[in-house]
């Protein structure tokens, strides 16, 4: 683990990591000729659509678009969590060419708790752990063929997620 | 210093499941200490995962994701004994990477 | 809410009879009665589910823990108390040295009543035994090293049938008589025994806890609570028992400890170890 600690220029951080990596002196990450191992890059997380507070912002900063309920996204969450910190939430989808997963907690001080990349040739799904602040909806959606569907389920929490 | 980074990839015929766990607080920013102030957030913010040179996966992560995040996924491809790459990188600079065999 | 929870736990529990034979210490008898009121109680459910706790009383529960139980949380724990067990001590000895069996898969053995000292020993106090005589410092039984070690201990007894021994000698007889009156005592300002609870009322809530049948209840020790966000050890979670319904937590093994931990366990004879475990 590397641990840069309170350098404030990610981009030089970054630049300093891939040169570590493998020689490669990048300036960024768009394309190369060559493929290349390149590690999580941090330019890749769109801060503003994790602060966002609603599924309408969250969904419109990430993706530019809303989301239409539809039965082929299938949200597996619990009816009553056991323990706000730790949900286990499984989303899968029947429908084509899906580019991206994202899990909306509507209850929680920021809307979006993840979002997933999903290249071609991975499949339609995706499972993680969430905290949940209290009773919520919790929205599944899937970008496929550029638009984006949705599922929704309420989840009970009794003990919160968020350290109440 | 042992990895924060545990995958388990199983290749099953022309698919392969990937599950991880990696060690970290993801401190949501939210969370009072015991002397009541707020612990700041510290989370990891991408997960990358990388088979054949190609990316196979990326989890963009916030604060709402549990501590010790577990990810679970599966992409076509992929053989008993190939490389997948895992790395991470969080809010506070910080990073780790790992290259386990599929089994 | 509260109130009404308390209210019915004490008219139903009244003075909660005791599932015992009669007067005289008899320990066959006693863990005959216990196994029958619970199998009784719980007839659709398998009997070594018993130990997985609130997860046998709730099938919403379950499937959570399912799900964890793939890739569990408590991991990390693990594989710290692994490296623990593994690395010598300054004087080049091993736990190792200290357990029968090289200490691997001996967890289901524990309690055990050592007749030289004439005291019930836990695995958290053997541990503790066999630092002090190979010149280390005792871990403390509340904190992540003990609760990291046991939880390894425990990892390698999976599947093991409980195996506790109460010797035909009048002061093991003794602890283990101890041990059940701890068990159905009141106490605290809540008024309440662990019977109260885990006899009376496995399968039910209070607040938003689900209880956990008594039947097996030590058999998941050490646990990783979702709660904690961490492993916790025996001590800390019978401790933490006690402030729950406002009694006065004892010192970490202290005797009565030990002893309701010895009567339990032997209740729980021939249910498998499920530890180290992991409860909401």
């Amino acid at each position: 683990m590397n641990e840069f600690g309170g350098v404030p220029d990610r981009g030089r951080r970054i630049i300093l990591k891939s040169a570590v990596a493998g020689g490669l002196v990048g300036l960024g990450f768009g394309s190369f000729p060559f493929p290349a191992f390149a590690n999580a890059d941090a330019k890749d997380w769109p801060a503003d659509a994790f602060k966002q507070k609603s599924e309408a912002d969250a969904l419109k900063t990430l993706y530019g678009k809303s989301a239409e309920a539809s039965d082929k996204v299938n949200l597996d969450a619990p009816e009553i969590a056991e323990n706000g910190a730790v949900v286990p939430i499984a989303i899968t989808s029947t429908l084509p060419n899906v580019t991206g997963i994202a899990i909306l907690v509507l209850e929680n001080p920021f809307t979006l708790a993840a979002a997933y990349k999903i290249p071609e040739g991975t499949q339609a799904a995706a499972a993680s752990r969430l905290k949940m602040a209290k009773t919520t909806k919790v929205v599944a959606v899937v970008e496929s063929g550029g638009k984006l569907y949705s599922a929704t389920k309420e989840v009970k929490v009794t003990v919160g997620g968020c350290g109440g | 210093m042992a990895s924060t980074i545990r995958v388990r990839a199983i290749a099953s015929g022309d698919t392969t499941e990937v599950q991880s766990l990696i060690q970290h607080p993801m401190d949501s920013g939210f969370v009072k200490d015991a002397k009541g102030e707020v612990i700041p957030p510290h989370h990891i913010e991408v997960v990358q995962f990388e088979h054949g040179g190609k990316t196979v996966f990326t989890a963009l992560w916030g604060p709402a994701v549990s501590k010790d995040p577990y990810l679970k996924f599966s992409f076509k491809g992929g053989k008993k004994g190939d490389d997948l790459k895992v790395s991470w990188v969080d809010n506070k600079g910080a990073s780790d990477s790992l290259t386990a065999k599929i089994q | 809410m509260l109130r009404k929870v308390l209210f019915a736990v004490a008219l139903v529990a009244g003075t909660v009879q005791p599932l015992l034979a009669d007067n005289a210490v008899n320990p066959q008898a006693d863990f005959k009665a216990f196994r029958k009121y619970f199998t009784e109680r719980f007839p659709k459910l398998p009997l070594n589910d018993f130990v997985n706790g609130p997860y046998s009383m709730d099938e919403g529960l379950r499937k959570q823990w399912q799900a964890k139980e793939e890739f569990p949380p408590y991991d990390f724990a693990l594989d710290k108390g692994k490296e623990m067990f593994a690395k010598p001590f300054k004087n080049g000895k091993t736990y190792a040295d200290c357990f029968p069996n090289k200490g691997i898969g001996v967890r289901q053995m524990y309690p055990m009543f050592d007749a030289k000292s004439g005291e019930v020993i836990t695995l958290d106090i053997a541990i503790n035994e066999c630092r002090q005589v190979n010149g280390e410092a005792p871990l403390d039984y509340l904190k992540d090293d003990m609760a990291s070690l046991t939880a390894y201990m425990a990892f390698t007894s999976r599947g093991k049938p409980m195996d506790i021994k109460i010797l035909n000698d009048p002061r093991a007889l003794a602890a283990y008589k101890k041990g059940e009156e701890y068990f159905y005592t009141r106490r605290g300002q809540f008024n309440m025994s662990c019977a109260s609870c885990h006899v009376q009322n496995p399968g039910n809530h209070i607040r938003t806890e689900m209880l956990a049948p008594a039947l097996g209840i030590m058999n998941a020790l050490p646990i990783y609570r979702s709660e904690w966000g961490s492993m916790g050890s025996t001590s800390r979670r019978l401790t933490t028992c006690n402030s729950q319904i406002r009694g006065v937590p004892l010192k970490p093994e202290a005797e009565e400890y030990r002893d309701v931990e010895y009567f339990l366990s032997y209740m729980a004879n021939g249910l498998p170890i499920s530890g180290p475990g992991a409860r909401p």
